[in-house]
């Protein structure tokens, strides 16, 4: 070995801690699930949580009553909460396919004690995403008419709306990340029914796990499918997102007709996904004490990974600013101009300070390193990113061509009901899954050890 | 003389290391209905026990073209055949506007073929198998090896076979009843 990789190789954290063996690491992570008694913070976290689900049930329910006027959403503001939340969710469960996807291909290794519960924070993340468009149709018992089925109204759905590619985008992407979560489950899922202690757990497990048994033949061909899903699952995360910038992108509304969508909503998507993950990935390992498994290096590589897409991001602004006086479009002009100086110009500039301006510090290795900036940091990111999809709709959609349908939004208190309630039941489902499944992959933590080696030198 | 009451014998080793060299000399004896368990995927173990091609890439293939091929013939049926609309004037064929379905119908069937195809081949979901009779066994989904010769193998021999996987140096040799 020369002595340039000797050098590249001294200053990296490692990826997990030492002194484990294949034995520690099922005891540690099966132990959380199996044995670890449940405390009463876990209680109160996921008792609030509950309750700020309820209250979403509350307000879904008496929409379902009264219908949409209850929201804020009037002509010319059509779109409002349900669509700013919808697109905030889904973006941020684009970082967990990313972890378990992209960086699987890249061979990037430290992935493994993340993209569990990355996966699940997707899963979840579109779950709360699918809940905005399908109560934001007005009569949601008619949702399945967007699939093509054949129909006695002789009618089919019209392909050539960017509305009915993003059904197929958004049901393809939910049903993809949970076959993916699902299949990387079952080995996990066989060595919980082989050391679970109690009766109705092991049935639970057991049938989970469809008899997975480990067999040298079904490793092969489990390993075949899952990179082929990894593959399948790259170019689907970016066209998620794109096809997301295209319900806005193919419409006509200064502010949305924009070529560099596509590119800058998947970055942000990543942005805002990483940040979340980082925001759950703290208080977790502090908790359950998983320091050793998501080590300092992943919090550093999760912030680079913010660093970066945030700095796509913020060229996209930039773009997005200098094309509205190169096109020398007056509408497109008066809307950026109306973005800095218009009723919302408080939000758009905290939009640049959240999303742009803060999140520089993490330049500063001190900063990237503490796991309490870290946590600041991601909330106000997500903040930021939920700021940006405000401006988006809302922004450009009250002030349009004609002054005579200019308006103005107020978002009602159910519409914030809905969207706080949202986040407790994406919490409500984490604070769950942690205690139910092993929250990081055993069998591929088992890969990372020195012992796993066996390549013959 | 094989006996119906034994599915096989299976012996236990405690590295990854032990377990491919061993399957490599069962292999190399003649053994070719054997099987090796382990908590992690390894490659060099289904090498080893000369399993060296699975075809769940041509079922995840076959399932994308499927998949792309009726995404876009339902969205060229619909649109020009059976519900001709004059949208915006734009052709009832308008190619450009079919591809991201059809893109997101093959990545959805090459991906559900992936899945159900991998267990399909494996033969899964299976609840009860023999080897889940060795109470050891539970072993093998956390830091045990095992190498197990069915006997159903044209060389299988109860004694024999039991004196070759001894002479590999494993933890334990157990009888896998069927």
């Amino acid at each position: 070995m020369d002595n340039s990789t000797e050098q590249l190789k001294v200053p990296r954290a490692p990826v997990i801690g030492p002194g484990h063996t294949f034995a520690t690491i099922t005891d540690k992570i099966s132990s959380i699930v199996l044995t670890r008694p449940l405390s009463n913070g876990w209680f109160l976290g996921f008792g609030i949580a509950f309750l700020l689900m309820n209250m979403m049930l509350f307000a879904i329910g008496y929409l379902f009553v009264r219908g949409t006027g209850i929201w804020g959403v009037t002509i010319p503001i059509g779109w409002g909460f349900a669509i700013v939340n919808f697109v905030w969710w889904i973006g941020i469960g684009h970082a967990g396919t990313l972890i378990s996807a992209i960086l699987m291909l890249l061979r990037q290794s430290w992935r493994n004690s993340i993209n569990r519960f990355a996966e699940a924070m997707t899963l979840f993340a579109v779950s709360c995403a699918g809940v905005f468009p399908l109560i934001h149709v007005g009569r949601p018992w008619l949702a399945y008419w967007l699939f093509p089925y054949p129909n006695s109204m002789g009618v089919w759905p019209q392909f050539r709306s960017p509305l009915v590619w993003d059904v197929f985008a958004v049901s393809t992407y939910a049903t993809i990340s949970a076959l993916f979560w699902f299949i990387g489950l079952v080995p996990d899922l066989a060595t919980l029914r082989d050391r679970s202690e109690n009766r109705v757990a092991k049935m639970i497990y057991g049938m989970l796990a469809l008899g997975w048994r480990g067999s040298a033949r079904h490793w092969a061909r489990y390993e075949t499918a899952y990179l082929l899903l990894a593959g399948l699952a790259t170019p689907l995360v970016l066209s998620v997102h794109t096809v997301v910038s295209f319900d806005f992108a193919v419409g006509i509304v200064p502010g949305w007709h924009t070529t560099i969508f596509p590119p800058y909503f998947v970055a942000g998507a990543i942005y805002s996904g990483f940040a979340m993950v980082l925001m759950l990935a703290i208080p977790i390992r502090k908790i359950y004490g998983l320091e050793d498994f998501i080590t300092d290096r992943h919090l550093q590589n999760s912030a680079k990974v913010m660093l970066a897409t945030g700095l796509i991001v913020a060229y996209g602004y930039i773009i997005e600013l200098f094309m509205g006086w190169y096109s020398g479009n007056r509408y497109e002009a008066f809307t950026m101009w109306n973005r800095m100086h218009g009723p919302y110009a408080f939000y758009y500039w905290m939009l640049w300070v959240c999303n742009i301006f803060v999140p520089q510090v993490l330049w500063i290795r001190k900063l990237r390193t503490s796991p309490l900036w870290l946590f600041l940091i991601s909330g106000v990111v997500l903040v930021g990113m939920w700021l940006e999809r405000f401006i988006i709709v809302v922004v450009s959609l009250h002030r349009d061509f004609l002054t005579s349908s200019w308006g103005m939004y107020y978002p009602t208190r159910w519409d914030w009901m809905t969207y706080i309630g949202t986040i407790g039941m994406f919490l409500a489902a984490i604070f769950l899954f942690v205690r139910i499944l092993p929250m990081i992959s055993i069998f591929e933590m088992r890969t990372l050890l020195p012992e796993a080696e066996v390549k013959h030198k | 003389m094989k006996t119906t009451a034994t599915y096989g014998l299976m012996a236990e080793f405690d590295s990854p290391r032990a377990l491919i060299t061993a399957a490599e000399k069962t292999h190399k004896e003649g053994y070719k209905k054997i099987d090796a368990y382990t908590p992690y995927p390894i490659e060099e173990v289904a090498e080893a026990i000369g399993f060296h091609h699975n075809n769940v890439p041509l079922v995840t293939l076959i399932g994308g073209i499927v998949g792309g091929l009726s995404g876009y013939l339902m969205q060229f049926w619909i649109s020009t055949i059976d519900y001709p609309v004059n949208i915006g004037g734009k052709p009832y064929h308008s190619w450009p506007s079919f591809i991201i379905v059809t893109f997101e119908m093959t990545i959805l069937f090459a991906g559900i073929s992936a899945v159900f195809g991998m267990l399909a081949l494996n033969g899964l979901p299976m609840p009860y198998h023999p080897v889940f009779n060795v109470s050891r066994f539970a072993m093998a989904s956390k830091d045990r090896f095992f190498l197990i010769v069915f006997a159903s193998d044209k060389k299988y021999d109860a004694v024999a076979t039991r004196q070759f996987l001894e002479s590999l140096g494993p933890v334990s040799v157990a009888e896998v009843p069927s």
